[in-house]
């Protein structure tokens, strides 16, 4: 199995490679290490937010509303410095971990306590948090020119030759990894999504667990809220609309699967690097951006398609479609 | 991806029930909370109860009611599709490059469905012949179909359907009862007595038990989810012709949101996300609940957005509280 992983990875790593040969064979400055630099401090965010959603997924759950999750955390930090531009920037950022954390722990709640499936709560919450943005908004917009230089300035720093944007999600990549691999926490989340009956009788509470990841991704949402605004410069009730589904994505071209318990830290980060390569590669083969949705949908496919076949192989899949009809 | 049942599942609806089941039931609680919004409504806007508005009212719903239907049989059967609303962005765009083409409006309705069904056949075979998760492969063609919506028009927009195509969206039966309307009852008809009354619904339900057991007991399951993958696929295409007559032109962002109502209607509609039980009736009450809701708050200013606060809020809620109620009851006992 260790090996099966190891394979799919490096599968997914040579098709990221492949893309950026091909674009390179016409367009030689596409792989300058500068642009790469950019295209990795692109794909910061959505990597962060694909590693939140991992460990919901691992637990066999779901979080459809990490992208309002996002634009509610981030209306409500822009909120915050325009009003009171005095507050230092580290304080805001955590103040973005904790809201967005409870906005999680919401969700988890409700999953853990009342037992609702994940997919009901969070596509509940997926549009409540997003219509919170224009109660707490009043509709109206928080642009450049009210939020203070140091919130606008700060990610642009750079930190040995590399954005402090990428540092952010290098290091939550990091402690997510640590968490994954190093923590009876982190073997937990695998352990309920393979196995719950099991999980169980090993002392694993599995409602807890799940309200764990919920925290965690909404944790990530948060933090990624403040760096997403104040990347783009602009707070909106439209911010990061329809991500949801980017970060699933993300995701399921890792090879994390939707049905729990497989999927890796360097599969989530290179699904995201996938998405993010492919996006910056097609203005420059000249491809309308138009194309990056229909492009996004098929590498979907293509990943199930791969991953079902590699977990077949497996044995797993009739545990799972047992489990699934019981 | 579901949740792990700790317990057994609910059994799904009896034929025959005692009378105190039936008025506890689910479909009475929807009654009284559809009754209680529309007398709100009264109160609360004297525009409301005139028999324009509420023809305007249903507008609001039979687009998205007539995909949860199907939606409702497929989630029955523990699958989802998502990508419902993207179909109906593709379909609206083929029916557009059709009309570039000098198509009349018998061959435009005819391409909004069959490129529906096509999209669902997709959908089906890869969920039944690959024997794919069908949350992430409708996730996947969601991208794929509202993609190439995106690819052919870009920023730009077909318009200038024929009057008669309009018609379609816009046209009235009779007095105030719309097209739209009558083509929901009568679709509606049809599927409560195709999931309550035929053996194809029977076995939809058996499916969502417990799809192992329907399999040794004869069904055909990869069959039966293909058909419903075909028929959501139809009703979005359907969906399509209505909506973009309705508006009278195609964005590629057409219907957007769309997929995740639908979803609530069915889930509000009493229809367990787990699959193995449901109604249509729920459905249908849940539709015209949704309808009352946004169309109240329309009339009282209220902007969309916040609209969607009280749907989603209602999603959680109408699941939370029998919950809650049995928690509560369990621990009396």
């Amino acid at each position: 199995m260790n090996r099966l992983l190891k394979t799919r990875e490096l599968w997914l790593a040579l098709g990221i490679f492949a893309v950026i040969v091909l674009v390179t064979l016409r367009f030689p400055r596409f792989s300058q290490p500068g642009n790469l630099l950019t295209i990795f401090n692109d794909t910061s965010i959505l990597m962060m937010l694909a590693l939140g959603q991992m460990a919901v997924i691992l637990t066999r759950s779901i979080d459809l509303s990490m992208a309002s999750n996002l634009a509610l955390t981030g209306m409500v930090v822009a909120m915050i410095n325009a009003a009171a531009p005095g507050v230092p920037i580290p304080l805001l950022i955590a103040g973005c971990v904790v809201v967005g954390a409870a906005l999680g722990a919401f969700n988890g709640i409700l999953v853990w306590k009342l037992d609702i499936p994940p997919i009901v709560v969070t596509l509940g919450t997926l549009t409540i948090f997003r219509g919170l943005v224009f109660v707490i908004s009043g509709g109206a917009w928080v642009n450049a020119a009210q939020m203070s230089q140091e919130f606008i300035q700060l990610q642009r720093g750079s930190f040995l030759g590399l954005p402090i944007l990428s540092w952010f999600a290098v290091v939550v990549a990091g402690l997510v990894y640590l968490l994954m691999t190093r923590t009876p926490q982190g073997r937990a989340f695998y352990a309920i999504g393979v196995n719950p009956t099991a999980a169980v009788y090993t002392g694993i509470n599995v409602g807890r667990t799940k309200f764990l990841a919920f925290v965690l991704a909404g944790a990530i949402s948060g933090l990624c809220g403040y760096l997403w605004i104040s990347r783009y410069v602009i707070a909106s009730v439209e911010v990061a609309g329809g991500y949801e589904l980017t970060i699933v994505a993300a995701c399921v071209i890792g090879g994390v699967s939707i049905a729990g318990g497989i999927g890796t830290v360097a599969g989530a980060l290179l699904g995201a690097l996938f998405l993010g390569v492919v996006n910056n590669a097609l203005p420059v083969i000249g491809v309308s951006p138009f194309w990056q949705m229909a492009i996004s949908g098929a590498a979907i496919l293509i990943a199930v398609v791969l991953n079902g076949r590699s977990e077949r192989t497996k044995g797993r899949i009739i545990l799972n479609k047992a489990e699934a009809g019981a | 991806m579901t949740d792990f049942p700790a317990t057994g599942r609910q059994l799904p609806n009896r034929l025959d029930k005692p009378l105190k089941s039936a008025v506890l039931s689910w479909e009475s609680l929807l009654v009284l909370v559809a009754l209680a919004i529309f007398i709100a409504n009264s109160f609360a806007s004297p525009y409301f109860l005139n028999e324009w508005s509420l023809s305007d009212m249903t507008f609001n719903f039979t687009e998205k009611a007539l995909i949860a239907l199907a939606m409702a049989l497929i989630i029955i059967t523990g699958e989802i599709d998502l990508s419902v609303a993207s179909i109906i962005a593709l379909a609206s765009t083929m029916m557009g490059l059709a009309l570039q083409a000098g198509a009349d409006t018998p061959v435009l309705v005819m391409v909004g469905i069959c490129v529906g069904v096509l999209c669902g056949a997709f959908n089906g075979f890869l969920v039944t012949g690959l024997k794919l998760p069908s949350i992430v492969v409708t996730i996947g063609t969601m991208s794929l179909f509202r993609g190439i919506a995106y690819i052919v028009l870009g920023d730009q927009s077909f318009k200038g359907y024929p009057a008669s195509f309009s018609w379609f969206g816009q046209g009235y039966v009779f007095w105030v009862i719309s097209f739209e309307l009558v083509l929901f009852v009568v679709a509606a008809v049809i599927f409560y007595v195709l999931l309550q009354h035929t053996n194809f619904g029977r076995r939809v339900y058996a499916i969502g038990n417990n799809a192992t057991a329907a399999r040794f007991s004869g069904v055909r399951v990869d069959r039966i989810k293909f058909v419903l993958f075909c028929l959501t696929g139809l009703m979005s295409g359907i969906a399509a012709v209505l909506l973009t007559a309705r508006l009278g032109s195609t964005r590629p962002s057409i219907a957007e949101g769309f997929e995740l109502e639908a979803v609530t209607m069915v889930v509000l509609g009493g229809v367990s996300i787990l699959g193995g039980s449901g109604t249509i009736i729920g459905v249908v009450l849940a539709a015209l609940i949704m309808g009352l809701v946004t169309f109240g708050l329309g009339l009282l200013n209220v902007p969309g957005i916040v609209m969607s606060i009280f749907i989603g809020s209602l999603l959680i809620v109408v699941i939370a509280l029998p919950i809650l109620f049995r928690m509560w009851r369990q621990r009396r006992a």
